[in-house]
């Protein structure tokens, strides 16, 4: 039997075991959503805007670990998606995003509507296809689902011209594919995983640091039996907490810009590191010339191998699935008898606890101005810290990365590698569609809040009870510490005037807001919100304007080299 | 330092452009970079003549490698080989210099293709140095047009770049 080019690909998403489509319809695209009317086993959720369509599907697959499944038309809905496209391919999220496109012949005529969509992807992709012909369709939906999810995930788009959606022909879902020119490794090399065995074995200074290729590749049990076994002190990027559980004793907290100074303090003065699923970015080790004044060896455990030795020259590279790496080091570690050595290693956590003893992330619970970093804390208890937590970006994404402890993977969802401010509610939306029963929270400022709030209406329409914690300060707040600490405190353009009612703005639709302006009503607000189950509820919390997020690593600097609150 | 590298890919649309893209948007240069199908036509080889410094030129092997439509990736300078480059260049051909142009195109081991009362067009095949030292050896008014190729490269002996 033929089907049309719009049927092949429902059944296509159907195969793949997609249960929902976040999209926008629109001319070139007219036939898919008609095959998708016709059918109930996906189901399709309407956003306000392709922005949070693509951000939606991603925080559907970080909440899931599912391939999140965006579907826009041609031209403006291409562009608006592109946002959303470029953050999930900078924190290598697994997502699949299908654009209507002008039909074929049609194409470089300057169409209505017409974007070269394959062309301005391109550089925030794994990969792209344009089908020219509907019998090439199925195979690339195939292709694109299995790219998008294996090696390093990514996000892989797809573009259907409108004749190739009403063409037909017969379809047959191909039940494998190969492809000679892209075999991932999985598998570690196995001399190399000795090789690692064994320095960490002989580390007077051990430290183990990790990151997003934890999460993705599903590996927190294999490193948190690791770590315990070692007994070595473990830290997590902005990226990778959840990884190893945040209340743990061996956890030294997040490190990087605004990490603790216990982690940044171990990392630099290490002498066996341990990286697994992370790749030393800027916001992490800070002056890679800095890093590299302090000996130390390094293993580093990555999927992908321009991460290694991209910045950061490592000592023992692995390549291989984080996964299955940590699996057969913890194999190896287990028959060899050789112990590391516990004096050395008491020691060093003696250091650890000094560095600790800084306290780093204090702050003034006194105030009668409501601290942002008091509203995250009490969040974190109000919940038992077990809700999704989904941030926007800017300071209430570091002080909720500092102050909520996550204990279990997937419970963290934020932009990290291209910090998107906008992020927040939309993939909220997708991490409550993946988790219908769970507790999601989005905690945002209302800077970033702005950029999609759009959305609130598609959060409506779907009953979406999500907790949206506003850390409202009026500024664009990491923007203005920036212009504090380095700009002679000219606050250029960062505060924000004309702000919306936004308890009102919520009601018009059709949701319920609280302002919260004195700390002793930050507790019973959030008790009250999180009782309150089937509903969104918006918490504007008036939060203090001068609040800095501390430590902090200055750009360019070394990572030892932090500024903290009492320095200034 | 200056590098030859050898890719294999899959011989499709927009293959080309990620590859460019690729250079462009990590800030890496291209001295040169010429591609045609291989004897497989589902394939195309391509050859990048690219400078940096180790570091560089091995993120760039890795970036490349990542490319989903590249199959293979060898930096042919890393062992014996041999590249070859063409160019095609037009000249006035009056007068006196006729002659000598006729003369340096034998010495070069060039050889005219085309012929007209005033000009020559001159095939010369061989490495980039001695396209230029041709240039450098005649009179630089004389040259009308060039057009050179780009380096193509291969190793030597029994290695080989297959899918």
């Amino acid at each position: 039997m033929e089907l049309s080019g719009a049927e092949i690909l429902i059944r296509c998403l159907q195969e793949e075991g997609v249960e929902c489509v976040f999209g926008y319809p629109g001319g070139a695209v007219l036939f898919i959503y008609d095959a998708l009317f016709k059918q109930d086993k996906v189901k399709h959720i309407l956003v306000r805007h392709e922005q949070g369509a693509s951000h939606a599907a991603d925080g559907y697959s970080r909440a899931s670990n599912k391939t999140g499944v965006c579907l826009v038309t041609s031209g403006p809905g291409v562009t608006n998606a592109v946002t959303g496209i470029a953050t999930a391919y900078m924190d290598s999220i697994p997502m699949v995003i299908i654009t209507g496109q002008v039909p074929t012949h049609a194409i470089g005529q300057d169409a209505f509507q017409e974007v070269d969509a394959v062309g301005i992807t391109r550089p925030c992709v794994k990969h792209n296809i344009l089908v020219k012909d509907v019998r090439e369709l199925a195979s690339a939906v195939k292709k694109a689902f299995h790219i998008a999810r294996s090696g390093r995930p990514g996000p892989v788009l797809i573009d259907i011209p409108k004749d190739v959606t009403a063409a037909s022909c017969k379809f047959e879902f191909p039940e494998s594919i190969s492809m000679r020119s892209y075999n991932p490794v999985i598998k570690g090399h196995p001399g190399q995983i000795k090789k690692a065995a064994q320095l960490l074995l002989e580390a007077k200074r051990p430290m183990i640091y990790t990151g997003g290729g934890v999460i993705l590749s599903e590996a927190a049990a294999q490193l948190t039996k690791l770590v315990k076994m070692l007994g070595y002190p473990c830290t997590n990027t902005l990226m990778g907490l959840g990884g190893f559980p945040g209340s743990d004793a061996h956890f030294l907290g997040m490190l990087g810009m605004h990490g603790t100074y216990q982690a940044n303090m171990a990392m630099q003065h290490c002498d066996v590191l341990l990286a697994v699923g992370a790749r030393f970015d800027d916001r992490v080790i800070g002056n890679p010339q800095h890093f590299g004044e302090v000996p130390r060896k390094i293993i580093h455990i990555d999927i992908d191998p321009s991460s290694i030795s991209k910045r950061v020259k490592v000592d023992v590279p692995i390549v291989g699935n984080v996964r299955e790496v940590l699996g057969d080091l913890v194999k190896v570690l287990e028959t060899n008898r050789e112990k590391h050595d516990a004096k050395a290693l008491k020691a060093w956590w003696a250091q650890i606890e000094l560095w600790k003893a800084k306290d780093c992330l204090r702050y003034d619970r006194a105030s009668k101005i409501i601290k942002p970093q008091f509203v995250v804390e009490k969040l974190y208890e109000v919940t038992k810290g077990d809700a999704i937590i989904v941030s926007d970006v800017g300071q209430h994404q570091m002080w909720t990365a500092q102050f909520y402890k996550f204990d279990k993977p997937r419970r963290w969802i934020n932009s990290g590698g291209l910090g998107t401010m906008g992020f927040g509610l939309p993939a909220a939306m997708g991490a409550q569609i993946a988790n219908p029963k769970a507790t999601v929270t989005c905690v945002t400022g209302e800077a970033s809040f702005q950029m999609c709030l759009q959305e609130l209406s598609t959060c409506k329409q779907y009953r979406l009870p999500i907790k949206i914690v506003c850390l409202n300060n009026r500024y664009m707040g990491m923007v203005r510490q920036w212009q504090q600490f380095f700009h002679g405190n000219r606050y250029s353009e960062s505060y924000m005037d004309a702000l919306p009612d936004f308890v009102a703005l919520v009601q018009s639709y059709g949701h319920s807001g609280i302002r919260i302006e004195n700390p002793a009503d930050v507790e019973p607000a959030l008790k009250d919100a999180f009782k309150r189950k089937d509903e969104l509820v918006f918490l504007d919390f008036i939060t203090d304007q001068s609040e800095n997020v501390f430590p902090m690593v200055p750009g360019g600097m070394g990572i030892s080299e932090m500024i903290l609150a009492e320095e200034l | 330092m200056r590098h030859i590298i050898s890719i294999l890919l899959e011989n499709e649309s927009g293959a080309l452009s990620r590859v460019s893209g690729l250079f462009s948007a990590r800030g890496y240069n291209i001295e040169s970079l010429t591609v045609a199908p291989t004897e497989d036509p589902s394939l195309s080889r391509m050859t990048i003549v690219t400078t940096g410094s180790d570091d560089v030129i091995e993120q760039i092997t890795k970036q490349l490698n990542k490319l989903i439509e590249v199959v293979k990736v060898v930096d042919l300078s890393e062992s014996s080989h041999i590249e070859r480059e063409l160019m095609l260049i037009k000249v006035r051909a009056v007068g006196k210099d006729r002659d000598e142009l006729k003369r340096m195109a034998d010495i070069f081991r060039g050889r005219i293709l085309d012929v007209t009362e005033h000009t020559y067009t001159i095939e010369l095949t061989g490495t980039g140095a001695k396209l230029d030292a041709f240039i450098q050896a005649i009179e630089r008014s004389v040259i009308l047009e060039t057009v050179r190729t780009g380096a193509s490269g291969i190793s030597r002996g029994e290695r080989v770049l297959r899918a």
